[in-house]
């Protein structure tokens, strides 16, 4: 495993501060862009900016919000938009269960995990899964609700400009905006390839997850996760258990 | 655009809470039955490494259905369209070094310009 050295921030208010600051990177700029494009499509479908916002504020995550958009726009019965968006947001489970031993220390009550998993998302998720295990323990919590907290804010407001944008911006520009998020989430995790296990998993899925898609619509990601994630994970254990058998017998 | 007097009580604002409620409370059971579970799965375990697989394959599936099959807006474009833009955004992203920002606006632009003019 590449192992990068621990950090510390000092104390659990710049944990804070220095999450805040990392969100309002790159995060601040492409979230906010893709929420633009949000908020477009919301008001082009017609409903008020307050749908809208109410859709950033307690279903944050993009493509569970898109769904439900274009679900809400076709007509489709509530046990149908449920049933998609449950199926499109089950990867929020095995994300919360692995990065929960990352954030989690004895003091915070555990209400707090349960108020704080709202904001779980993928990108919060990544920056997350990459800062907090080098951080202290009292750190990371703090490190990952100043991050996630800012850019929510930052989706809500990019929400409302957008909703009242698309008299002015043309359609490709918006299809622009729409696009900037799945192609970050993809170099996010180009960028982080050199994990044991991850390179596997995330090719496997990538290649899986259109392919299912074509079988079935609303079944695809989790057929995805079970098949490619089983597959990856045996390549990885075999791969562990040869390297420790090569360490015994040299 | 709606007027913000047309008040909260007319049908119009009504109707979409009960489809806006649903997915509100499918997306928050994953997110509170996942902080629920993990407490009971040690980290160390090869279940917790099997979970972990699972859930980059699923963000791999959902990231790559986002680009080649979108809903959405974006699905009015060309699946050449809508590679050819990433297939741009990956080459600049190792050519600069894995600039995020560089490569994520390379791939935007050319999207855009695609949808403009046509597939290059």
């Amino acid at each position: 495993m590449k192992s990068s050295p621990p950090r510390d921030f000092g104390s659990v208010r710049l944990a804070y501060i220095n999450g805040c600051k990392d969100a309002f990177g790159i995060p601040a700029i492409i979230l906010g862009s893709t929420y633009m494009g949000f908020g477009a499509l919301v008001s082009e479908t017609g409903l008020e900016i307050w749908h809208a916002l109410l859709s950033s504020g307690i279903n944050w995550a993009i493509p569970g919000q898109i769904a439900t958009m274009e679900l809400y726009a076709v007509d489709a019965s509530l046990f149908a938009i449920a049933a998609a968006v449950a199926l499109i947001n089950c990867r929020l489970l095995p994300m919360t269960i692995v990065l929960m031993p990352h954030i989690r220390n004895k003091t915070t009550p555990k209400i707090a995990y349960y108020f704080m998993s709202n904001f779980i998302a993928v990108t919060g998720w990544a920056a997350a899964m990459r800062q907090c295990p080098l951080l202290p323990e009292e750190q990371r919590f703090p490190y990952f609700i100043g991050f996630v907290i800012p850019l929510w804010s930052i989706c809500m407001l990019s929400t409302a400009v957008g909703y009242y944008l698309p008299g002015i911006l043309p359609g490709e520009i918006t299809m622009g905006l729409v696009f900037l998020n799945p192609v970050y989430f993809m170099l996010v995790f180009v960028a982080d390839f050199t994990q044991p296990g991850r390179p596997t998993a995330l090719i496997l899925g990538a290649i899986l997850g259109p392919l299912t898609f074509l079988l079935s619509p609303d079944w695809n990601l989790l057929i995805t996760g079970l098949i490619g994630g089983t597959i990856a994970f045996y390549i990885a254990e075999r791969q562990t258990r040869r390297k420790i058998r090569k360490v015994k017998t040299e | 655009m709606t007027e913000l007097s047309s008040g909260f009580l007319t049908p119009e604002f009504l109707a979409p809470l009960a489809a806006l409620g649903a997915a509100a409370i499918v997306t928050y059971f994953w997110r509170a039955l996942g902080v629920a579970v993990s407490g009971k799965v040690d980290k160390d375990s090869s279940l917790f490494r099997w979970v972990t697989c699972v859930a980059y394959a699923l963000l791999a599936g959902l990231i790559s259905r986002m680009i080649l099959l979108p809903i959405g807006p974006l699905a009015e474009l060309g699946i050449e369209q809508r590679a050819g833009a990433t297939v741009i955004s990956l080459a600049v992203f190792f050519l600069t070094r894995k600039n995020l920002l560089i490569g994520v606006a390379s791939g935007a632009i050319a999207l855009v310009l695609m949808a403009k003019l046509g597939p290059l």
